[in-house]
This record gives C-alpha cells, sequence and structure tokens, in this order.
C-alpha cells in the first residue's frame, strides 16, 4: 500500500455514528429522575421537620425540661423522659463498648480462622438485622425475669447494649481492619506480643472508625421505644431514676405514651418531645464527627 | 560452593523445608551466617529469599498456610523449638521492613516503645539520642523529637525504623529490601549506614539490586527457585562465580 494514500482523507467509511442529541436527551432525562429522587426524600424530610416545630415549638419552654408528666397539658414536662434517657444511655454505653469492642478485638485480632469463629462471624451478622422488638423479648426473658432485675434501669440498658452490640462489634471490625499490616507487622518484629501491638498500636489506629460505629449505634438505642415497653418500662414516672436499679422512662416512650392519647394538647407535647430527642441525637452525632476529626489530625 | 565454613556461626538454617500451603518456597536450605558480618541475599522475584529472611525471626508465622521442616539456629538454639519465648528472639534479631512502616506517634515515642515493653531500665531520653545518631537521623530531628514519625521524608522514615530496630540492642538486624521504596540519595544515606552498623551487628539484607549487594555486603547467597545455589564472599561470588546459574543471572540474562 502506498503510505500517502492512507490518511483520512480518503473515502474511508465513518464507523462512528455520533447521535449527540439523543445521548444528550438520555443524560438530561436520568439526571432529572435521580435529581426528583433526592427532592423527594428532602421534601418530606423538610415536610415532617416543619409539622412538628409547628406543632411543638410552642411548648419548648424551660418547663418543659424540668417538670415531670402531667394529666394536665400544660404542666405536662418531659423531665424524667430525660433523665431516664441519660441513664440508659451512659449504662448502655459502658455495656456496648465494653463487650462490642472487646468482641471485635477478639474476632478480628485474637481468634483463630476456623469454623467455630466463621459461625460466630455469621450469627452476628444475622443479630445485626434482628428487629429490636424481638431485643425486647429476649430482655424481658433474660434480665427481667430470669435475673430477677426487674423493669429496672439496668435491664433497660442491657436490652439496648445487646440490640447495638452487633452492630458495633461489625463497625469495630471494619474499623480494625483497615489498620494496616505493616503496622502490626513492625510491632511484632520489635519483641512485642499480641496485646501490646493491639493495646498501643493497632487499636488507637482504629479509634476513629470505632467511636464513629458506637456513637452512631448509641443514637439507634436511644431512639428506641418497643423493647424498652415491651420490657414494661413505666410511661408515666414522676421521679427521677437514683440507682440502676430503679424504674424508668426514657424519651420515645413518653414520645409515644402523649401521641397516643386522645387529647389534641398532648399531641403537641409529643411533637416537642421529638424536637428535644432530635437535639440530643444531633449532639450525638456532632461527637462523632468531632471525635473523628480531631482523632485524625492528631498526629 | 554451597556453605561458608563459619566456626560459630550466629544464625543457622539446617535443611529447611518452608511450604506456603503445598507450594514448596525454601527447598532443603543449608545456610550459616557469620557474626559481624553483611550478608545479601540476592536472586529473581519468588526464589524465596524474603521468605528466608523472615524465617530468621519468625515472621512468617503470620501467614496462615505456612508450615517448615528442618531447623533455624540462632546462636545455636532452635528458635521454632526453644523453650525461650518468640518475642525474645524477635527483641535479639531486629527487623527493618521494605517499605517504611513508623508507628503514628512521635519520633521519640516510635524509639523507646519497643524498649519499654521488653523492659528497658535504662535512660530512655538517652537511648533516644544514642539510637538516632548510630542511625544518621538525629542532626535532621533533634529538634522535633516530638513531631510526628510520619511527618518524615521516605528516607528519613527507614532510617527511624533503623534506629528503632538498633535501639533494642539486637544483635542481628535483617533488612527486607530496604531501599526499594527509597530515591538515590535516601539509598546512599542507608547504604552508608549499613557500612557503620556492621562493625557492631551482623546484617542480613535482602535486595533487588545487585549493585547494593555487592556494594553493602561481605558475602552473598545467590537463591533461585527456593535452592540455595551459591553461596560466598561478595567478590568471589561477582568476580567468578562457580555455578552457570550465578553467572547467568549477575550479567543479567534473566531476573
Amino acid at each position: 500500500m502506498n503510505p500517502v494514500e492512507s490518511p483520512a482523507s480518503a473515502a474511508k467509511p465513518n464507523l462512528f455514528q455520533n447521535k449527540r442529541t439523543l445521548r444528550l436527551v438520555k443524560e438530561r432525562v436520568f439526571f432529572g429522575i435521580i435529581f426528583a429522587s433526592t427532592l423527594l426524600a428532602l421534601g418530606f424530610l423538610f415536610y415532617l421537620l416543619f409539622s412538628i416545630f409547628h406543632q411543638g415549638w410552642d411548648h419548648l419552654s424551660v418547663d418543659f425540661f424540668t417538670n415531670f408528666p402531667s394529666r394536665f397539658p400544660a404542666k405536662a414536662g418531659f423531665k424524667s423522659a430525660i433523665y431516664g434517657t441519660v441513664w440508659l444511655g451512659g449504662l448502655t454505653l459502658i455495656f456496648s463498648v465494653f463487650f462490642g469492642v472487646g468482641a471485635a478485638l477478639y474476632l478480628q485480632e485474637m481468634s483463630p480462622r476456623n469454623r467455630f469463629t466463621s459461625w460466630i462471624e455469621i450469627s452476628i451478622s444475622t443479630l445485626a438485622g434482628v428487629p429490636s422488638i424481638i431485643y425486647g423479648m429476649l430482655g424481658l426473658g433474660i434480665f427481667v425475669r430470669f435475673l430477677d432485675l426487674g423493669r429496672s434501669v439496668l435491664a433497660g440498658a442491657l436490652t439496648l447494649s445487646l440490640l447495638i452490640i452487633p452492630v458495633i462489634i461489625i463497625a469495630s471490625r471494619e474499623a480494625l481492619k483497615s489498620v494496616p499490616d505493616s503496622v502490626r507487622m513492625a510491632s511484632y518484629a520489635l519483641g512485642a506480643s499480641k496485646w501490646q501491638t493491639v493495646r498501643d498500636h493497632v487499636l488507637p489506629s482504629a479509634i476513629p472508625g470505632v467511636a464513629t460505629g458506637v456513637i452512631l449505634s448509641m443514637a439507634r438505642a436511644m431512639g428506641e421505644a418497643a423493647p424498652l415497653i415491651l420490657l414494661g418500662a413505666l410511661t408515666y414516672v414522676a421521679f427521677i431514676p437514683g440507682s440502676p436499679m430503679d424504674s424508668f422512662t426514657a424519651m420515645p416512650i413518653q414520645i409515644f405514651n402523649w401521641a397516643s392519647r386522645p387529647q389534641e394538647a398532648f399531641h403537641d407535647l409529643a411533637s416537642t418531645g421529638i424536637i428535644v430527642l432530635l437535639g440530643f441525637l444531633m449532639i450525638c452525632n456532632s461527637a462523632a464527627i468531632f471525635i473523628r476529626s480531631r482523632w485524625g489530625k492528631r498526629l | 560452593m554451597n556453605s561458608q565454613k563459619f566456626t560459630s556461626p550466629i544464625l543457622e538454617a539446617r535443611n529447611l523445608n518452608i511450604y506456603y500451603g503445598t507450594k514448596k518456597v525454601v527447598k532443603n536450605l543449608n545456610m550459616k551466617i557469620g557474626k559481624q558480618t553483611v550478608t545479601s541475599l540476592i536472586g529473581p522475584s519468588g526464589c524465596g529469599k524474603s521468605t528466608m529472611l523472615r524465617s530468621f525471626n519468625r515472621m512468617n508465622d503470620f501467614i496462615d498456610s505456612f508450615h517448615y521442616e528442618g531447623e533455624v539456629l540462632f546462636e545455636g538454639s532452635d528458635i521454632y523449638r526453644s523453650k525461650i519465648d518468640v518475642t525474645e528472639f524477635r527483641r535479639r534479631i531486629g527487623m527493618v521492613f521494605q517499605k517504611p512502616n513508623p508507628f503514628s506517634s512521635s519520633i521519640a515515642k516510635n524509639i523507646t516503645w519497643g524498649p519499654k515493653i521488653n523492659g528497658y531500665v535504662g535512660d530512655l531520653n538517652e537511648l533516644v539520642e544514642k539510637s538516632l545518631r548510630r542511625a544518621a537521623l538525629w542532626d535532621e530531628v533533634k529538634d522535633k523529637l516530638n513531631d510526628s514519625g510520619l511527618a518524615l521524608s521516605g528516607g528519613q522514615q527507614q532510617r527511624l525504623c533503623i534506629a528503632r530496630a538498633v535501639a533494642m540492642d539486637p544483635e542481628v538486624i535483617l533488612m527486607d529490601e530496604p531501599c526499594s521504596a527509597l530515591d538515590p540519595a535516601s539509598t546512599l544515606a542507608i547504604e552508608d549506614l549499613i557500612h557503620d552498623l556492621k562493625k557492631e551487628y551482623t546484617i542480613v539484607i535482602v535486595t533487588h539490586n545487585m549493585q547494593q549487594a555487592a556494594r553493602v555486603s561481605e558475602y552473598t547467597a545467590f537463591m533461585y527457585n527456593g535452592d540455595l545455589i551459591e553461596y560466598g564472599p561478595t567478590s568471589k561470588l561477582f568476580a567468578s562465580p562457580d555455578e552457570k546459574l550465578t553467572r547467568d543471572y549477575i550479567v543479567g540474562r534473566f531476573g
């Protein structure tokens, strides 16, 4: 072939069909669909927030935080529910971090790889998907009845811990998995034991991920009403729990209680309760973000 | 010529076979490493030289499918069967890895952590300075000992890792391609350092770079496909190898 004749100027068939307009239309349509789905989700969220604030904002006063619940909507407050949730949160945090992070460390760093551990792993991912009300029944059977803890804060916190431990284990294991092996090798090569390696190098590197998992699942636990109601948590509590063995109520239970009353005024109070609960959960989430960014920058 | 006649070797492999699963990666290997020598392990990728190096401080133990036959002796005691805990051997046999891997803590803590967990009773500040000086890093970092070790350049990080190994007062330092992730200037600094360190330590170094083996080591072992093909003084091995395979590798006919 003569090289002079080969350039594209020769009668070379065009094998590409541009179809530019059609491609552009398709892109626009797809963009429209995903934008609409985002708008729809946001729209519902804003509608929900708007109606809650519309109903509940007027009741948001100092009295609402300092009064106990009452038969009279005007006097009813959220105090016992807030204290109950704080008690529950504190105890749940202790139990779930200890057992959740502990189990994650064992499974990810210490355990041998065998059938037993892979069976445990499958069980944990299954447990993470079990509905919370099932945990309520479990808590009622084990903590309230069998261990005879009664309808106490302790029984409630243990039940909520059971609920979130699988999630904490999974999140913590992911965080531990992301710590590069070179760190472990460096530590072992210096004559460190497994425990020293995990304690001083692996776990500190995994803290941001672990903390994120813990705080997000804590937020979930604090929003749960169903398992606590099943346990027999009280809905009318005119005192603050003084010890882990006292009975209690919690924010979601109080909200549920108010929302199921026939009087309109209690529905507004339920909305006020939701505002407080949302604020509480937002603080939790901000703490997660803060810890993650702070720990990452530490060194 | 497959063996050096050291009368009291510090490390010795006897009839060592190493397997990953069913794959045999080190084949019936016998090798003695003399005290206060620098020994290079060379050979093409996958020849088993890194595996061999890691068997000297049992770092292969972390690979699930690893198993072995034979003996690895450190000063006469079998490190795989001895009653002495493996962490004690690892304290006395330091290691520097291919990729610099300082801990995500301060420069000073990178040095002191190992001695601390192994019950060091001396002055830690002194140890930091001594170790960093020995790794030729002191002058560059003496004003920022509390900065993160990860903020250093790659070459500095690798010298920090050497300082960290030196701080344990080991008898042997194993180096697994310590310069392969570094630029030429940092490589030169590390090689100079090896020259200084060999006065006090036994060094075993795995390298892909034959010029580096020729520059830094007194003895060189050539491995191929899991076999120790030839082991002898570096000058002899590079100038007039006994084996045809060694010669072919050195002149670059394969590998």
